[in-house]
């Protein structure tokens, strides 16, 4: 698994967000995405999820495979995708019932056991309306590991998290890592986890 | 390094536009003035409709108008989705309003027509009713127009709603025609077939490219405003933008 | 209550359960549906009069436009609230197709809203003084008519999906190009003639509308989301 991008740029709505932006990551390699609000950090990882369209240059992922790359990567965005009305454990159930694209389906049994490994398993039928912030954040990262995807696009994962909960998501991602999956992460904390580092902002794009 | 024009780049439009309009709009005056003599003047009062006939001669072009802006629309809604391509966006764009004006013409010119000829403004006839339901068509396609604030996003938007529209607007056609014969509307609005006269033929044609030049002088118009106002919007954001650092290069407009 | 070890439902399947279970509990779309319906039905005769040979006849058309209404006002959330909370985003990010997840999609919309105002409109045909045969052709032309509805509907939603007040918007768009669907449902269910010529032509258009529209309203998502 390696991912390279190669003079990326982005456009939306007629404003060029970033320009000529190029990063390469091998299996088990981290890479922090940082900059000021506004320098594109979210729009960069929507754009390696398939998300928006790239206005010049390439993704390229190397073993090449007929799957999309959208179909590689775990987007985990600001908002949870939780429906207010279903259960924590339906949320998730659904999620990795529609994410899951080999035949191997994944039993229940995974789903409750990524909310065990969030520490969701109490509140696992309860509607995802009633969770907290920490733990809708936590429900909705919880299909990192109910669902196994080679590459993790993470904007700000640790945001509305205590203490804890940071530690058990930090642990995910370097097991991921570990395991010789790939993680792109947008934050402006530091990462106890070993990454390479990207700033964007316009004294980025050279 | 380019041998010759390439009309799908702005700039290039541009200067087709410098050079054309003055073209077209010499072309329109000339047709309107033999369009309007001819009928107006020249051609016959119609045996039983009397003056009244001579609203035909701005109500038929109109309604020719109103489809073929709407064909207009949909080739240039295909080329924004096929090809992404700016410009037809812009076409796209500056047509929408032109054909809701003409379309309004033809409503106002039939409704003009029906009270002295039907006794009243309007009849729920089978082809004023079309003409009605293309109208509303327009009309949201100019208010989602309005609405969508990033322009390429509006485009592929409208773009799709054209094209379901124009798949729609036959159907539409058809089942009003039906609806029409089920409801026996006594109405007989008939223009045009092989029993029109010559005397009333030639001012129909005449009006017809009259209003055909019309629409193609005030689109290249509107086409332009379009890329200029795309212009003014992106050298806004580039303002805004560079009070905080230096301007990268990708922004640079070419030079005209 | 879950059963561990039990393998998850395929993608499509998951949707349909997920909509539905989403529709019931808030208990929004099927119960407000049909009371809009009623409403609309209810307002009619203090609009035209009491007269219930007047309502007997014009009834099947109220009952069309009351459909009508109904099924386009609820459907502006048909895919806003997946926009918004981020679950579009990984519909796009799925291996299923999004022109799939659509017609699921509109299939559980029109299983909340469209099939309760079928199963009501015989009541309420009753209440506008409606034969047998009036109240026949109305339910099965409304049976026939509603998915229709819900489908083009379907293709304003997606196009209207990032706008804050697209409710209004989305019937502007959509109502001109529902005018056929109104025009056979109603000749079939009033019986102005016969039944059978408009009810295939209703046929025909719904299923139109499930060739065109899950192309149409995908196509819209792609666009309007990003």
């Amino acid at each position: 698994m390696q991912i390279e991008a190669s003079a990326l740029s982005v456009e939306r709505g007629g404003r060029i967000i970033f320009a000529d932006l190029g990063f390469r990551l091998e299996a088990g390699e981290a890479l922090r995405v940082n900059g000021p609000n506004g320098a594109g950090k979210s729009t960069l990882l929507k754009a390696i999820a398939g998300l928006l369209p790239l206005a010049a240059g390439k993704i390229e992922i190397a073993p090449a495979s007929e799957v999309r790359r959208a179909e590689l990567c775990h987007y985990v965005g600001h908002a949870d995708a939780l429906k207010p009305n279903l259960t924590a454990f339906e949320n998730l159930a659904f999620l990795a019932a529609l994410l899951v694209t080999s035949a191997a389906r994944p039993g229940v049994a995974a789903v409750e056991a990524a909310l065990e490994r969030l520490g969701l398993s109490a509140v696992a039928d309860l509607p995802a309306a009633y969770l907290s912030a920490g733990q809708k954040r936590r429900a909705g990262l919880a299909r990192l590991v109910a669902v196994d995807r080679p590459i993790w696009l993470l904007d700000e994962p640790l945001t509305a998290l205590d203490a804890p909960a940071q530690a058990v998501i930090l642990e995910i991602m370097a097991a991921h890592i570990t395991a010789g999956g790939v993680i792109v992460v947008a934050t402006h904390t530091d990462l106890p986890i070993g990454t390479a580092d990207l700033a964007l902002g316009r004294a980025a794009h050279r | 390094m380019r041998t010759m024009p390439n009309y799908a780049n702005p700039a290039d439009f541009l200067r087709l536009v410098r050079v054309a309009v003055p073209g077209t709009t010499a072309i329109t005056a000339i047709l309107f003035g033999i369009g309007l003599y001819l009928a107006l003047l020249d051609s016959p009062p119609d045996y039983q409709q009397g003056e009244t006939v001579r609203i035909m001669y701005l109500h038929v072009p109109s309604a020719w108008m109103a489809m073929f802006i709407y064909v207009v629309m949909s080739s240039a809604a295909f080329g924004t989705l096929v090809w992404r391509h700016p410009l037809a966006d812009a076409v796209q764009k500056s047509a929408a309003p032109l054909g809701t004006s003409f379309t309004f013409l033809c409503l106002v010119t039939g409704s003009l027509w029906g009270k002295p000829e039907w006794g009243t403004w309007w009849v729920w006839d089978a082809r004023l009713t079309s003409v009605f339901v293309l109208f509303l068509i327009y009309l949201g396609i100019v208010a989602l127009w309005q609405v969508i604030e990033d322009p390429g996003k509006a485009a592929r938007l409208v773009a799709i709603f054209t094209l379901v529209g124009a798949v729609n607007i036959p159907i539409i056609k058809f089942s009003v025609d039906w609806w029409n014969t089920l409801h026996q509307s006594a109405s007989v609005f008939r223009m045009g077939g092989p029993t029109i006269a010559m005397s009333m033929l030639l001012p129909l044609i005449f009006m017809t490219f009259s209003f055909t030049f019309l629409f193609v002088t005030l689109h290249l118009l509107a086409i332009r405003n379009e890329i200029l106002r795309r212009r003014v919007r992106r050298l806004s954001m580039l303002a805004a933008s560079a009070g905080e650092a230096e301007v990268p290069v990708i922004f640079a407009e070419p030079a005209e | 209550m879950k059963q561990n070890g039990a393998p998850l439902p395929s993608p499509l399947g998951a949707l349909l359960v997920r909509d539905l279970k989403i529709g019931r509990r808030i208990g929004g779309a099927a119960s407000m549906g049909v009371l809009f319906f009623l409403c609309l039905v209810a307002i009619t005769p203090f609009a035209v009069g009491p007269d219930l040979a007047l309502l007997a006849r014009i009834g099947p058309a109220i009952l069309w436009i009351a459909a009508l209404l109904a099924t386009l006002l609820g459907l502006d959330r048909l895919f806003q609230a997946d926009a918004e909370d981020g679950s579009l985003d990984l519909f796009l990010m799925s291996d299923t197709p999004l022109e799939l997840i659509v017609l699921v999609k509109c299939l559980a919309h029109w299983l909340l809203t469209g099939l309760p105002l079928v199963i009501a409109s015989p009541f309420f045909g009753l209440m506008l003084g409606l034969d047998a045969r009036a109240l026949e052709g109305v339910a099965a032309s409304l049976l026939v008519g509603t998915p229709a509805l819900t489908l083009i509907g379907a293709i304003g939603a997606a196009l209207t999906v990032s706008l804050r007040r697209g409710g209004l918007l989305l019937a502007i768009l959509i109502l001109p190009l529902a005018i056929p669907i109104l025009i056979f449902g109603v000749a079939a269910a009033s019986g102005a003639m016969a039944f059978l010529t408009p009810f295939l032509v209703l046929c025909g258009l719904t299923l139109a509308a499930l060739a065109l529209t899950p192309f149409a309203a995908a196509l819209a998502l792609r666009n309007g989301a990003e």
